[in-house]
């Protein structure tokens, strides 16, 4: 279908720049998510594609064609927001067939294609209800109903389920998952949640402040995060983060000091000089517990979170730091409880004083 | 409820229903007397009990071109307000839709022209009228109670306006709608509520606007406010007719005003009451 | 980030700067027409001598009307009754408004009823509620108040001969008493009620809430409703007209009524521009402290 490209984006509101010079490409037929913390400028990006904000300065293509100049409804593009945006006045079915009449499509085409899109969301017995005679998750699938029936070349999410409950929301992920499937179609998706963004995409854009953090498939930025800030965005709980200095290195691996927490041994490590401060991560399924004998880091347990499958064990390591681990769910650690901790050598990720990672060897 | 609470609850009845009637009594007072007849509207004894009569409302009627006047005052409220929400409209619209860094300046500007007394430029309107021969004019009276109306009435439009989420007209134009499809298809029918408030409100005003009738109009265009302002000195002579005569003059416009209360507050205090 | 906490300024690449202007300049230009215009003419008119009666005296006439007009006592005497006028009916309104809106936000039985018998003076025409408080209320032989007073052993008041402005402050605020009450009612409900119950807990008495939580809370609705009242009572103009035309002598003239007699029943154009122009400079003293404070609490 599509494929959308940016190059060098910007975005200023008067004196302030938004979005600093965004280069990205995105595939056909991919699911994208933007993903970051509120104000990273994921929304003012997708407003940009949208064409409802200016481009400042760069160039945008959709299919090889620049279209900074072209008005948002030629774009072939579909928006659905984050508040959904019906027509309060008009009921479902003339939601989702206003942009075919706009288009001029006469009455019984219009009439076909909305009951096309309303049959894949299920909407068919809600075609006469107005927006505010409908549930939130209701209201939510004409939106996208409304998007289907452009048959569009890309479709763009603005944070779509943050107004839903938990329970709903969960739902929603699945079936716009199964509607990227069922519609083969390029989608761009923001949202601050970054489980829906390890959920639901085929590739994630983190962004921070107007920059591309980072881009890859879920389990790429899960893996292999670029810098602290993904390190610590992507995951839940976060990444447990300590700080080191490299004390030697030598043909058989490198010895860090934790300061109060000891030394810790990395079979495998290059590329810092002998005294480089650094900052260790791990992830908390890679963070166990473990014998005095094993490990001289030692931690007390202030907090026990049961999930019933998997318990979270939040502590305060006697270097001061606080980490967290995902244990078994049978654990039977209790708060006050001194326990010593074991970090998995495998796992580690190191980033320098800039944050930037440090590519290590790792033990297979 | 325990007897506490409804003693309490009898007690505010009672006070909220004294201050009412004591506020309401003149204007009660002057309906009552509409009914009366002459001699007992001016009795020194006032009478409470009394077989209510139609005849005063019969003789305005018949001896008063009662609804010459009436036709002024609806033909100046309607036509003003239908001129200044045609001007207002576009005007609101661009404010709330497409704001630059002017556009709150322009605002206070607006409501700083309702600080003006009319009457410091009294004189030159009079003038202006007379030369260009609007004075007793039902055109002219129309256009001074349009713009007396404007700030008030872009100001209110604003703020509805700027109520319909700005989401659903970006929406529309994702779906290929013109500014002018927004206004007609979106806006106008979604702003619908507070766009009858408002031109309710401007009617009210018009209708009870006296400075600009009294100046600048006679016999000819002379809306109900000039007109009840004639019987300036009834001498106890025909007291209940002008009760009838004012009577008629102010329930159409209490009744809308009533309907209207909630908006007025809004409209009247720029939006700083809602 | 949600896009609509930004405030877009220059979105409008594909709606040209023409039509926006086309949009706002009508409204924009009538009111600057019908602001500028007057007032210019009206500083004009300041410096001529201008009679409509004696149309061949004409010309410049430098600050003559400024002087003969400043040195009127009547002006002196019509600032002073434009400003106690104002400040009467603010005090009034205002205070009697506060307490009744408390009053009206209690639960009774009919109070809905009890509102719009409130609001009723409001919407009644100036010059009706001028002619029936003349005639039926405060009418030394007729009137209610007569007869009331006749009925305790009282001689009837001739309010209008005796206490010509007071009898006019009595009017305008029996108008604009229910606009207050209207005004702060709505923005007594508008209070959080989770707020009182808090106080509550916190150990606050009635009038603990009514002083340190309501009347905070009804600020910006008070500093509003002065702002508003204030412009339409500069301007009171029919009731006066109607009940004692600035009588007796000049005791209840106020600055319009001083203008409307210089202008349209003395047909002195000069002197009634030069009373115009210090009428506008009292408005906008006024306006300038008015707007100042109110300008702070609109979210435009």
């Amino acid at each position: 279908m599509a494929t959308v490209k940016l190059v060098e984006i910007r975005k200023a509101f008067d004196a302030t720049e938004i979005i600093k010079g965004v280069d990205l490409t995105i595939h056909d037929r991919e699911l994208t998510v933007f993903v970051g913390p509120s104000g990273c400028g994921k929304s003012t990006l997708l407003r940009l594609i949208a064409g409802l904000e200016e481009i400042t300065s760069g160039d945008l293509f959709i299919d090889g064609q620049r279209v900074n100049d072209v008005p948002p409804a030629r774009r072939g593009l579909a928006l659905v927001f984050q508040s959904y945006a019906l027509y309060p006045h008009m009921n479902v079915e003339e939601n989702m067939s206003f942009s075919l009449k706009i288009a001029g499509v006469d009455r019984d085409e219009r009439k076909r294609i909305v009951l096309d899109a309303a049959r894949i969301l299920n909407l068919e017995t809600y075609l006469d209800r107005k927006p505010k005679e409908l549930s939130g998750g209701q209201r939510q699938r004409v939106a996208i109903g409304r998007a289907i029936v452009r048959n569009p070349r890309v479709f763009l999410f603005d944070e779509p389920l943050s107004n839903l409950d938990a329970a709903l929301r969960v739902r929603m992920r699945l079936e716009l998952t199964k509607l990227h499937h069922q519609l083969g179609a390029t989608m761009i998706y923001v949202t601050h949640d970054q489980v829906e963004a390890m959920t639901m995409a085929d590739r994630i854009v983190v962004l921070r402040a107007g920059v591309v953090e980072q881009v890859g498939t879920p389990m790429d930025l899960y893996h292999h995060p670029r810098n602290l800030f993904v390190a610590g965005f992507i995951g839940s709980p976060r990444m447990n983060f300590l700080e080191a200095t490299v004390q030697q290195i030598g043909p058989t691996g490198a010895v860090l000091d934790l300061g109060q927490a000891g030394e810790l041994h990395v079979p495998s490590f290059e590329h810092a000089p002998q005294g480089k401060k650094l900052t260790i991560g791990i992830r908390p399924e890679h963070l166990t517990l473990a014998t005095p004998a094993q490990s001289s880091l030692s931690a007390q347990v202030q907090v026990v979170e049961h999930l019933g499958s998997e318990s979270y064990v939040y502590v305060q390591a006697i270097s001061g730091e606080s980490l967290v681990l995902r244990v078994n769910g049978e654990t039977t650690v209790r708060p006050d409880q001194e326990v010593h901790l074991n970090l998995n050598p495998s796992f580690l990720h190191f980033f320098d004083a800039n944050g930037d990672a440090i590519p290590a060897k790792r033990l297979s | 409820m325990s007897s506490k609470k409804l003693r309490r609850k009898l007690l505010m009845t009672a006070l909220g229903w004294a201050v009412a009637l004591v506020i309401s009594f003149p204007a009660l007072w002057l309906v009552l007397t509409s009914f009366k007849t002459e001699t007992e509207a001016i009795s020194r004894i006032p009478h409470i009990l009394f077989r209510a009569t139609l005849e005063n409302y019969v003789a305005v009627q018949e001896r008063t071109t009662y609804f010459h006047f009436a036709g002024n005052s609806v033909i100046v409220a309607i036509g003003s307000t239908i001129l200044a929400l045609a001007l207002a409209i576009p005007c609101a619209y661009a404010m709330a839709f497409m704001p630059t860094k002017r556009t709150r300046d322009t605002l206070l500007w607006m409501l700083s022209t309702k600080m003006m007394p009319s009457v410091g430029v009294l004189v030159p309107i009079y003038l202006i009228f007379r030369e260009m021969n609007l004075l007793d004019t039902r055109t002219g009276l129309l256009l001074i109670n349009a713009l007396l109306n404007l700030p008030i009435i872009v100001w209110m439009l604003y703020t509805f306006f700027k109520e319909v989420p700005r989401e659903v007209l970006e929406a529309a134009r994702m779906d290929g709608a013109s500014p002018l499809r927004e206004l007609y298809d979106l806006l106008l029918p979604l702003a619908m509520p507070g766009i009858v408030s408002t031109s309710l409100l401007a009617i009210i005003l018009a209708w009870n606007e006296a400075f600009w009738s009294l100046t600048l109009t006679a016999a000819k265009a002379a809306p109900l406010t000039a007109f009840v302002a004639s019987f300036s000195s009834p001498e106890g002579l025909f007291y209940s007719k002008l009760s009838a005569a004012s009577t008629m003059a102010i329930a159409p416009i209490v009744i809308l005003g009533w309907l209207s209360q909630k908006q007025l507050v809004r409209g009247l205090t720029f939006g700083a009451v809602k | 980030m949600t896009a609509s906490s930004i405030q877009p300024e220059n979105d409008v690449s594909w709606r040209d700067t023409v039509a926006q202007s086309a949009l706002r300049l009508p409204a924009i230009v009538s009111l600057f027409i019908w602001s500028i215009v007057p007032l210019l003419m009206t500083i004009w008119f300041s410096f001529r001598r201008y009679n409509l009666m004696e149309p061949e005296r004409t010309g410049f006439d430098g600050v003559g009307n400024y002087r003969y007009l400043l040195s009127d006592p009547s002006l002196t005497s019509a600032i002073g009754n434009t400003v106690l006028l104002v400040c009467s009916v603010l005090v009034i309104t205002i205070g009697l408004g506060t307490l009744l809106a408390v009053l009206y936000d209690q639960e009774f039985f009919g109070r809905g009823i009890a509102r719009v018998l409130v609001l009723a003076p409001f919407f009644i025409m100036p010059t009706v509620s001028a002619l029936l408080w003349k005639n039926m209320m405060m009418h030394p032989d007729y009137g209610f108040l007569a007869f009331l007073m006749r009925s305790v052993g009282l001689k009837p008041v001739d309010w209008f001969a005796v206490a010509p402005l007071t009898s006019i402050i009595i009017i305008v605020s029996w108008q604009w008493l229910p606009f207050a009450v209207l005004t702060l009612l709505t923005a007594v409900q508008s209070l959080d009620s989770e707020r009182k119950e808090a106080a509550r807990m916190d150990g606050a008495n009635a009038f603990n809430i009514f002083r340190y939580i309501l009347l905070p809370h009804l600020e910006r609705a008070i500093s509003a409703t002065v702002m508003i009242e204030t412009i339409f009572l500069l301007g009171i103009f029919a009731e006066i007209y109607v009940t004692t035309s600035g009588g007796p002598g000049f005791a209840s003239t106020n600055l319009s009524f001083l203008i409307y007699r210089y202008a349209l029943l003395e047909y002195d154009i000069g002197g009634a521009s030069v009373a115009g122009l210090v009428a506008i400079v009292l408005a906008n003293i006024l306006a300038f402290f008015l707007m100042r404070s109110f300008a702070r609490n609109l979210d435009v």
